[in-house]
Parts: C-alpha cells; sequence; structure tokens
C-alpha cells in the first residue's frame, strides 16, 4: 500500500498543453502513470501525447473517471482551476503552480470547507509511490518501493532527501511535498495522519522549515497519535530571521517560527532530529537498525 | 511589499478612514512651507521601511515652520539607524510633515492573514502604542481578535464586538465601526498582507484617526495592482538585493559570508546555508533560482555574484526536478560568456536532465571543481572560500 496515489490512480492534467504541463506530464507517463486526461480551455478535442484534452474538467471527469488531477495553470488562474477540479468532485487535487495570491487561496480553503476533495500544494512538487504512480516534478528513478513515508514542506530538500534514503538502500511507501506557502492545502498533520493509517508505511521523515507554526502543529500530533516513528529536520537555523510583518505577526505567531523552536518541539514529541540535513538518510537507517 | 507611511495614509485616506493633516517634503524649504500652511505644532517624521523611528530620533515635533525646516534638515539626505535597520541604516530621502494631534487614547488596529484558520483576523487593543508586542506576550487577553469570513465580508456586529471591547465611548462605536470596516475593503482591494494602524488614536476632540500606519502587499498579488507595485522605494532595500529585484531574482537575502550561493528551492537553499555554517563557513546571501527554465536568470545570478565585493567563491547546488538541470548548465556556462567571472566555482547537479547538464558543464572551458554529495558541496566551497581569500 501506499497513501494517496497508486495503480488505481486515473491522473487528470489541468493546463497540460503548457510548456511546463506538457514535460512533466510526459515524465509522469513515462514513469507508468496513468494520465487519462488534460483539460486546457479552447483546446478540447484535441491530443497531446496520447492523451485526450477537454475544455472542462466536468467533461473530462465524465468521459474518463479521473479521479485526480495534477495543476500547472498560471497563478493568476490556479486558484479558479483547484475550484473547478473540486467542484467536478476529483477527490486529490494536487497544484504545482507557484505565486498564488494569499486571499485566493483563503477563498480556496473557504470553498473547498464543504467539499470531499483533498488539496496538495500549492507551490509544491507533488507526490510519488514508488514503483506505482508520480502525480509530480520529482526525478523518479532517484526513488525506490519501499516502507518509509516523506512529507516536506521544500520541493528540492526532498528529493536530496530521498536520494540519500535510496542510496542507503531504504525505500519509500509514498513521497509528500506539501508545498511552501503559507496556506497549503494539507498540512504535516493531515499527511502524518494517513502514515499512521497505511499499513505499509512503517516510520516517517518529515522535512519542515523556518516560518509559521506547521511543525508544532505536527509535534502535537506525533505525540498525541503517532506510534509510527518519525525523523525530523527542519531547514534554516541560519537563515536571516524572515521578513518583519509589522506588530501583527509577532503577535500572531509569537516567536515559534525559528528552526530551532520548531526542532525542539519535534523532539519533545519523540521524533528523532537528524544532526544535518546532510544526514537525514543516516538518521532513518540507524534508527531502523535500532528498532530491528 | 513595504511602502511608505504617507503613502499608506494616502491608501487609507482613499477608502474613508480619517488621518492627520500633512504633506511630503524632499527639501527643508518644502518642510517648512508645508508647516506653515498647516499652522500651528507640527510632526516631522522620516519616512523609511523601518519600525521604531520615535526612539531612533525618526520623530520630531517642530513648534514653528523655521523649526520644521531646520528638524527636516537634519534627517534628510542621512541615514536612519533603529533596531529593525542593519548597522548601516535606511536613507531617508523624504519627510512627512503633519499636524500635531492632541492625543486623548492610543489604540491598536490590525488586519492579517492567520495561517492556522487560514482566514484574515483583525486584532484590536485598546493598549496601542510602541508596548503592543509586550502587551501581546504579557496579557494576551488585552488583544482582541475576530475572524473574517471572504463570503460575508467584516461585518458591523464584529466591529461593536473590538469597539465595544476596546471600551470606547458611546459617540466613538459608529466612527470605529466604520473605520474597521474600511480597513477591511481596502486589506481586501488591494491584496494587503499587512494592514495595521499603530496607535489609531482618539484625539481630545473625541475623533479617531489613524496617527501611523503600515502596510504591506503580498508579494504574489502585485500582478493585478500595477498602482501598488510602482511605490516600491527600491532604495530603502538593501543595494545587493535591490540590484537582485531589478535582475529579476526575487528571492534573494544579502548576508554577512563569503560563499555566494546558487541553489533551486528555499529549503534545500537553507539546508545549503546550514551545511556551510556546519563547515565552519559563512553563504554571503540567501538565493531561490526559482522555478523558472531560463538561462538569463543565471547568468544574472552570477551578475550578482560578481557585483557583491565579498563573494570569493560560488557554490552551485543544484536537484532538478521542474528545474531541468541541462537549462542551469547552460546559463553557467552563457554565464561565463557573458561576464568576466573569475570567481572560483563549486558545481554539484542532480536531478531531472543531469546527465545532459553535466555534459554540457564538462565540454565548456569553465574551471570548477566538482562535488559529489550534500554535505562535500558545503565542505569544498568552504575550503575554496578559504584558498580564495589567502
Amino acid at each position: 500500500m501506499s497513501i494517496l496515489i497508486d495503480e488505481k490512480t486515473r491522473l487528470l492534467v489541468q493546463g497540460i498543453t503548457g510548456s511546463e504541463g506538457s514535460f512533466h506530464t510526459q515524465r509522469c507517463i513515462e514513469y507508468g502513470t496513468k494520465v487519462v486526461a488534460g483539460v486546457t480551455p479552447g483546446k478540447g478535442g484535441s491530443e497531446i501525447l496520447g492523451v485526450p484534452v477537454f475544455n472542462t474538467v466536468e467533461m473530462a471527469v465524465k468521459e474518463t473517471r479521473a479521479n485526480a488531477s495534477m495543476i500547472f495553470v498560471p497563478p493568476a488562474f490556479a486558484a479558479d482551476a483547484i475550484l473547478e477540479a473540486a467542484d467536478a468532485g476529483i477527490p486529490l487535487v494536487v497544484c504545482i503552480t507557484e505565486g498564488i495570491p494569499v486571499l485566493d487561496m483563503v477563498m480556496v480553503h473557504n470553498y473547498l470547507k464543504d467539499k470531499s476533495t483533498r488539496l496538495i500544494g500549492p507551490n509544491c512538487p507533488g507526490l510519488i509511490s514508488p514503483g506505482k504512480c508520480k502525480a509530480g516534478l520529482m526525478a523518479g528513478e532517484i526513488h525506490l518501493p519501499g516502507n518509509v513515508g516523506v512529507v516536506s514542506r521544500s520541493g528540492t530538500l526532498t528529493y536530496e532527501t530521498v536520494a540519500q534514503l535510496t542510496s542507503l538502500g531504504i525505500g519509500q511507501s509514498t513521497c509528500v511535498g506539501i508545498g511552501g506557502d503559507p496556506l497549503p492545502g494539507s498540512t504535516f498533520a493531515d499527511i502524518l495522519k494517513l502514515f499512521q493509517k497505511d499499513k505499509d508505511t512503517k516510520a516517517v521523515v518529515l522535512i519542515g522549515e523556518i516560518g509559521g507554526t506547521a511543525e508544532q502543529e505536527a509535534a502535537k500530533f506525533i505525540k498525541e497519535k503517532m506510534t509510527k516513528p518519525v525523523v525530523a529536520f527542519v531547514a534554516g537555523a541560519t537563515a536571516p530571521p524572515g521578513r518583519r510583518m509589522g506588530h501583527a505577526g509577532a503577535i500572531i505567531s509569537g516567536s515559534s517560527g525559528r528552526a530551532q523552536d520548531k526542532m525542539a518541539a519535534l523532539a519533545d514529541a519523540g521524533a528523532i532530529i537528524a544532526p544535518s540535513p546532510a544526514e537525514i538518510g543516516l538518521t532513518m537507517k540507524k534508527m531502523l537498525e535500532t528498532k530491528s | 511589499m513595504k511602502i511608505h507611511e504617507h503613502q499608506a495614509k494616502a491608501l487609507l485616506a482613499e477608502f474613508g478612514i480619517p488621518v492627520p493633516k500633512g504633506g511630503v517634503a524632499t527639501t527643508p524649504a518644502e518642510a517648512k512651507k508645508i508647516a506653515s500652511e498647516l499652522g500651528g505644532k507640527v510632526a516631522i517624521k522620516a519616512q523609511v521601511y523601518a519600525g521604531g523611528r520615535g526612539k531612533a530620533g525618526g520623530i520630531k515635533v517642530a513648534n514653528t515652520p523655521e523649526e520644521a525646516e531646520k528638524l527636516a534638515g537634519q534627517m534628510l539626505g542621512t541615514r536612519l539607524v533603529t533596531h529593525q535597520t542593519t548597522p548601516e541604516g535606511v536613507p531617508v530621502g523624504k519627510v512627512l510633515v503633519e499636524k500635531a494631534i492632541e492625543v486623548q487614547r492610543e489604540l491598536y488596529l490590525s488586519i492579517i492573514v492567520d495561517n492556522a484558520s487560514r482566514m484574515p483576523v483583525m486584532m484590536a487593543s485598546e493598549a496601542g502604542g510602541m508596548d503592543i508586542e509586550e502587551v501581546a506576550r504579557v496579557s494576551p487577553e488585552k488583544i482582541l481578535k475576530v475572524y473574517l469570513d471572504l463570503a460575508t465580508g467584516f461585518q458591523a456586529f464584529q466591529g461593536r464586538k473590538l469597539a465595544y471591547g476596546m471600551n470606547l465611548s458611546p459617540a466613538e462605536i459608529r466612527p470605529a465601526t466604520s473605520l474597521m470596516t474600511n480597513l477591511y475593503k481596502l486589506f481586501q482591494a488591494k491584496d494587503c498582507s499587512l494592514a495595521e494602524i499603530n496607535p489609531l488614536v482618539v484625539t481630545t476632540d473625541g475623533e479617531l484617526l489613524a496617527l501611523d500606519a503600515k502596510l504591506n502587499f503580498d508579494d504574489n498579488a502585485l500582478f493585478r495592482h500595477s498602482d501598488i507595485e510602482q511605490l516600491h522605494d527600491l532604495e530603502q532595500e538593501d543595494p545587493l538585493e535591490a540590484k537582485a529585484n531589478e535582475l529579476g531574482i526575487k528571492n534573494y537575502i544579502k548576508m554577512d559570508g563569503n560563499i555566494g550561493c546558487m541553489v533551486n528551492g528555499a529549503g534545500l537553499a537553507m539546508a545549503v546555508m546550514d551545511l556551510i555554517t556546519q563547515a565552519g563557513g559563512r553563504p554571503a546571501n540567501f538565493l531561490d533560482t526559482g522555478t523558472v527554465n531560463d538561462t538569463g536568470r543565471i547568468v544574472n545570478a552570477f551578475k550578482l555574484f560578481t557585483t557583491d565585493p565579498n563573494v570569493k567563491a560560488i557554490l552551485v547546488n543544484i536537484f532538478g526536478g521542474i528545474t531541468r538541470v541541462d537549462v542551469i548548465a547552460q546559463g553557467i556556462v552563457e554565464a561565463h560568456k557573458q561576464i568576466d567571472c573569475r570567481l572560483p566555482l563549486v558545481i554539484r547537479l542532480a536531478g531531472t536532465n543531469v546527465d545532459e547538464g553535466k555534459r554540457i558543464i564538462a565540454e565548456s572551458e569553465i574551471k570548477f571543481v566538482e562535488a559529489t554529495d550534500f554535505y562535500d558541496t558545503a565542505r569544498k566551497a568552504v575550503e575554496t572560500a578559504k584558498g580564495g581569500s589567502k
């Protein structure tokens, strides 16, 4: 097993005819993902990479029974694309787009409240269940099927981590990039919940970043609900302090955005903290050896 | 994106929020003229992108137009150093000359998007002024909050809740509620990331007035607000950060070390900086190349490195995903054709189209140190930078 995507995933790509959309669709197909439809308004009826293109998500779903969508639409139109996918009843929407205005995302979250759609991203690399399905930008070949779940706010630091795991012979069940935006569709805690339930996931790597309080919420979930071991790293201990958001920023989140505070919260919850970003794989290896 | 106080106040006024009468001066003579038009006591306020001006001498009161001229002359053309700026401070290119206000009470009012609830939140406090963060820390119950639903907008009952909560007098409730409604309208219409009035004052005449104001805007939304984008004052930024902005590199932050870093992705860039520090070095900057696949941006990044006199070595760490390693490699080759860059170079490439990328670099005449893994990259960069500075 794995979480969110597997052999049964029938992927639709919104923005399939754009340069990034078509490039990554092709790589997903090469990896073995079943890409069943593309949507680009005005290009319905055509075909790209052997995939039929539709004008609307609704038509695409009706014709192809797509059950997941990956979005490559430019930032000004991306919120609309997410809503369209949710309106068509797609259960999993992965929004790759970077640079969506925050208030557009506030509107999206408000709309998704009453829907069953799960959103991953925006501003994320997508996700992969190695050997089964890839709905994202990551290079498939660095992954190895296995039992460690990976969840991260950063795209490229996830690739780095996965490469470390794979080179040590540690395979992954699913790797999820939740994205670096302040208002992600799914949080660390949401994904940890799924890994906790997944019987093929034995341990989890969590990669955080400075800013916000998502790592503290993850720590709370780990402490209260998680029985599987978690290895964690939070990037940015040496980064310059964030741009000040007036007094309001400090009032709403205090000093919780610092890497040191986040790592302390995760350690307190029982997660094992990797001493450096170059040793995340090694820390997982040691932990798995001690367990067995 | 930040704007100046006088620009923020102009926007508040446009949305019907009362602000003190005043004008902007770039010369002492202008300051004198504005002061004499206003009559009586005036405040002279340095226009900089930093808080803490009062304690740093950036806000002064003048009793006569002549004094206004003198005080403006002391501020204009200098650099103001506050606890929020670098030790070099920020340049004072203009001052706001405002009619001095007789203050009865100082309140606090702001709107920000709360990440936890995924909603904008309006915060108000009757303990406004310079120590509001301390108030929030010591007595959080003195900060009142209402969460704002985009579907229903700001409602009058929410305004009353905050206004009565701040113990405003009966006559002040309506004006306060309407002021809050207007602040929310502004926040939403202009895609603010922060709208803060501190202090919001009650004058001795019982009027509500935004005595100071700070508006920040969501960079991602500037594409639909060209009127706001053109207010940006590059003079207020670090010169290298301003140059980066001019070159189209949005994710650049100047730091104090000597290793120029070019990394794709913010998380990876921060992790590289963490590793450089662990290996005993210091990064010269944070630079996330972002996800645009064009060689021009890479060339521009090299232009930045060669502009920064502190940079002794360049570290390139690219793990391709949406970024294609071959495009980055072409950019590095192109940069060395276009500019005279003799800085030692440590390169590590991995991910999407890596073989093609490595071939492009190998076939060029660029001298570089190849790094194999993550830690190796940081270690070699630190060694190279040390060698370069001898």
